[in-house]
């Protein structure tokens, strides 16, 4: 005979069979009889309470993209669902494997406006690659599997199960866990045909003036070694998106710097002048390409992406390689002619100059007065610094996640976590306690604002129970920041609810028994970063930088991606 | 972009006959600002595989990317493309008129005959009538019939079928199960 077990039990049981060991998730009335269960299991499977459901999504996105395996969070129904909804938007934004299960009202009471009752599929249908809710507890295995199946293959994505408390207490014959694998009307990875890599390789060959840019996709399926390979094979310049960076090293010659917005100026400033672009991965993001009339009108592009969807949705391609991209990198590498290409390498040099004497040097606080206040960039690669090869960069949103990405240096994979695509101020402080959780021998640093360090706050309890050792840099210039540069370049200097009135800082991260200390000057930084690294429990610098610091080279949103600023008043020319 | 710049597309979706496909379907035309013209739906002659049809007014560079966006929902098996030249299609349309006014009409039968519609069913107070074909077809019925003063009209979404001799959908569903076995094998 069969053994008999609860729904809730059912769930706990496949969340362990498909590998999961943490967990995120705050109790509730209609989730509650899954964390009752839950009681009995906590030698297999962790749960971390986070202070408000959002911190528990995004600490979930943080495990999820330092590790590659799914972020797993548990909330219960109604405003704990809504709740984390920005993070599902997000997730869905920055392709990051989540499986997020909401309680939900009884079965009978679905339709009724019940107590704590939202229509979680309907409203998460648009932001989640699959939503669905279990009102029978026989469902749930079958579920669980088909969402870790669907949100860690092909293009990876937010999941959401929504399970009635019913399913939860009603019982089930308990059957082997069987893992899913096949889905009819899903094919995650697509067999790429050797036609469509001899046509790239051609492309690539005919170049003189290759580019590759490599994007998220890079990372998530694991293709850096390949990356690297074909580059060096023929010598082409590689330039990431901001999801994209540590895909290849900072310190790798081919390496020319980040494409976009905020980017470097040469890769920006080349795109326009590059006959052949290898986009690896990424999805031409507003950000990235500008106006897209005005976008690499000159080259032909090469478009490898796992995402049928995403080819000549915003640019054009003369050729694309639908599939994963580690296959596809490695199915190209032997068809890729070797190659040199010094004059247009040396091109980026000539702009990576000028970068630096325009915009790097001070951004960089270099010849600045020892008792002044911080730069923004300075504190980023002094951490980056200090803290080591291992690091993992955690950013929250705005100038602070600019500048950070900017000037940290990347060793290994994996080492950027960040909204990019969504743009979620908060995500910062939470995603970083997921980070450390999931590489705990990593040092993880988390820049933010002193706007968006406020925004998820209450996750200092989570760390403060955890004792999870994240560093936490808050770049405090008392605005808005990223918005105040905005009203500076383009709305007259008029900051519309951009100042903001803050606390001591310090002194509420001290309240959760975490090491803080202000840094108000420049030769007290360093000091101060070394105690943060060294100590090793986490610690919080609130440091001291100046409102009129801005992030640049920056092209205005609309210009053309080689219209670029090199600080209010200069635009980049390469006549020398 | 004014109409005349816009054409009339059908796409035509096969989907798992799950809960909450229309929901997806509407949301990414939603998202642009696009209305469905008409939409019909049902099961198809493929076991658990649900037909949608709906049309709206676009241009072929934003069809293209709302078919590929459909193509990427779990449930979603095919999604394709037509205008009105790719496909053989049907709506119906109903048309409920006072029996009385009929009755007075020395040419009902003429007009009955003309565009090929019949009647459904006579009552003493309504006659309902019925008409398939194109859109304009059903128009000019209702042009005519309006002078009997209409009391009710329903028109159906479209009916699709494509002229094409290749049966997309059946050779999909070959090649997934071909998929599935090999999966299984591993």
């Amino acid at each position: 005979m069969e053994k008999k077990i609860s729904g809730a039990e059912a769930l706990i049981k496949s969340l362990i069979a498909e590998g999961v060991d943490r967990v995120f998730g705050y109790p509730g009335g209609a989730i509650i009889p899954v964390y009752d269960k839950l009681y009995d299991y906590t030698d297999s499977l962790t749960h971390v309470l986070v202070r408000h459901e959002q911190g528990a999504i995004h600490a979930a996105q943080g495990y999820a993209r330092v590790s590659g395996r799914p972020g797993v969070v548990i909330v219960t129904s109604g405003p704990a669902a809504t709740n984390v909804m920005t993070g599902l938007s997000d997730a869905m934004m920055d392709s990051t494997p989540l499986v997020v299960i909401t309680g939900q009202v009884y079965a009978s009471l679905l339709g009724s406006d019940a107590f704590q009752e939202t229509d979680v599929v309907g409203i998460t249908q648009p932001i989640t690659k699959w939503a669905i809710q279990v009102r029978r507890a026989e469902d749930i295995p079958a579920v669980v599997a088909r969402a870790f199946h669907i949100a860690s293959t092909g293009r990876p994505g937010p999941v959401v199960i929504d399970i009635a408390k019913n399913a939860q207490t009603d019982m089930l014959d308990e059957q082997a866990y069987r893992k899913c694998s096949y889905i009819r009307s899903y094919m995650p990875m697509p067999e790429i045909p050797d036609a469509d890599l001899r046509r790239a390789a051609d492309i690539i060959n005919a170049a003189e003036r290759p580019m590759i840019i490599s994007g998220h996709g890079v990372m998530i399926s694991g293709a850096e070694r390949a990356l690297q390979e074909l580059a060096e094979k023929a010598d082409i310049p590689v330039a990431t998106t901001l999801l994209g960076l540590s895909t290849i090293p900072t310190a790798h010659r081919l390496n020319k710097g980040m494409v976009g917005m905020h980017g470097n100026v040469g890769p920006n400033w080349n795109t326009n002048r590059a006959d052949v672009i290898v986009a690896v991965g990424m999805r031409f993001d507003d950000r990235v390409t500008g106006d897209v009339e005005r976008y690499a009108t000159g080259a032909r592009i090469v478009h490898i992406d796992i995402d049928a969807s995403e080819f000549n949705k915003n640019i054009p391609a003369a050729a694309t390689v639908h599939g994963d991209a580690r296959h596809a990198l490695e199915g190209l590498i032997p068809m890729i002619t070797s190659k040199t290409h010094d004059e247009w390498l040396a091109s980026f040099d000539r702009c990576d100059r000028v970068e630096y004497d325009m915009v790097e040097r001070a951004a960089l606080g270099v010849g600045a007065p020892a008792q002044g206040a911080m730069c923004m960039g300075e504190v980023a690669r002094k951490v980056s610094e200090v803290a080591g090869p291992d690091a993992v960069l955690v950013t929250d949103v705005g100038q602070n996640q600019l500048l950070s990405a900017r000037y940290f240096n990347y060793c290994k994979p994996r080492s950027i976590i960040t909204s990019g695509g969504l743009g979620t101020m908060g995500f910062g402080l939470p995603a970083a306690i997921g980070a450390k959780m999931a590489a705990p021998e990593r040092p993880v640093c988390i820049f933010c604002g002193d706007g968006g360090f406020q925004m998820t706050i209450q996750e200092l309890g989570t760390i403060m129970q955890y004792g999870t050792a994240v560093k936490i840099i808050v770049l405090n210039n008392d605005y808005l920041g990223n918005v105040r540069q905005w009203q500076a370049m383009f709305y007259d200097n008029r900051f519309s609810q951009t100042p903001m009135v803050n606390p001591d800082f310090v002194a509420i991260v001290r309240a959760y028994g975490i090491k803080a200390e202000n840094v108000e000057r420049r030769e007290d930084l360093e000091p101060a970063i070394r105690r943060m690294m060294e100590h090793p429990g986490a610690y919080m610098l609130n440091v001291r930088v100046d409102e009129r610091d801005m992030v640049f080279p920056m092209t205005p949103g609309g210009e053309a991606v080689d219209y670029i600023l090199l600080d209010e008043d200069t635009v980049f020319s390469d006549e020398e | 972009m004014t109409m005349e710049e816009k054409t009339l597309f059908t796409v035509a979706v096969f989907a798992e006959n799950h809960v909450g496909l229309m929901n997806q379907l509407s949301i990414i035309l939603t998202r642009r600002c696009i209305n469905m013209e008409s939409i019909s739906a049902s099961r198809c002659s493929i076991p658990d595989v649900s037909k949608v049809t709906f049309t709206c007014y676009s241009d072929r560079l934003t069809m293209d990317k709302i078919v590929k966006q459909i193509e990427k929902r779990i449930d979603v098996l095919r999604a394709f493309l037509y205008t009105d030249d790719d496909i053989v299609y049907q709506e119906v349309a109903l048309y409920k008129v006072p029996t009385a006014r009929l009755l007075d009409e020395q040419h009902l039968e003429e007009i009955i005959r003309s565009h090929g519609a019949r009647i459904l069913e006579i009552t003493r107070d309504n006659t309902i009538i019925e008409k398939t074909g194109h859109s304009d077809e059903t128009e000019a019925l209702f042009e005519e019939l309006k002078r009997y003063d209409i009391r009710q009209f329903v028109r159906s979404g479209r009916v699709a079928i494509t002229k094409s001799p290749i049966e997309h959908v059946d050779r999909f569903l070959v090649e997934q199960e071909q998929r599935r076995l090999r999966v299984n094998e591993i």
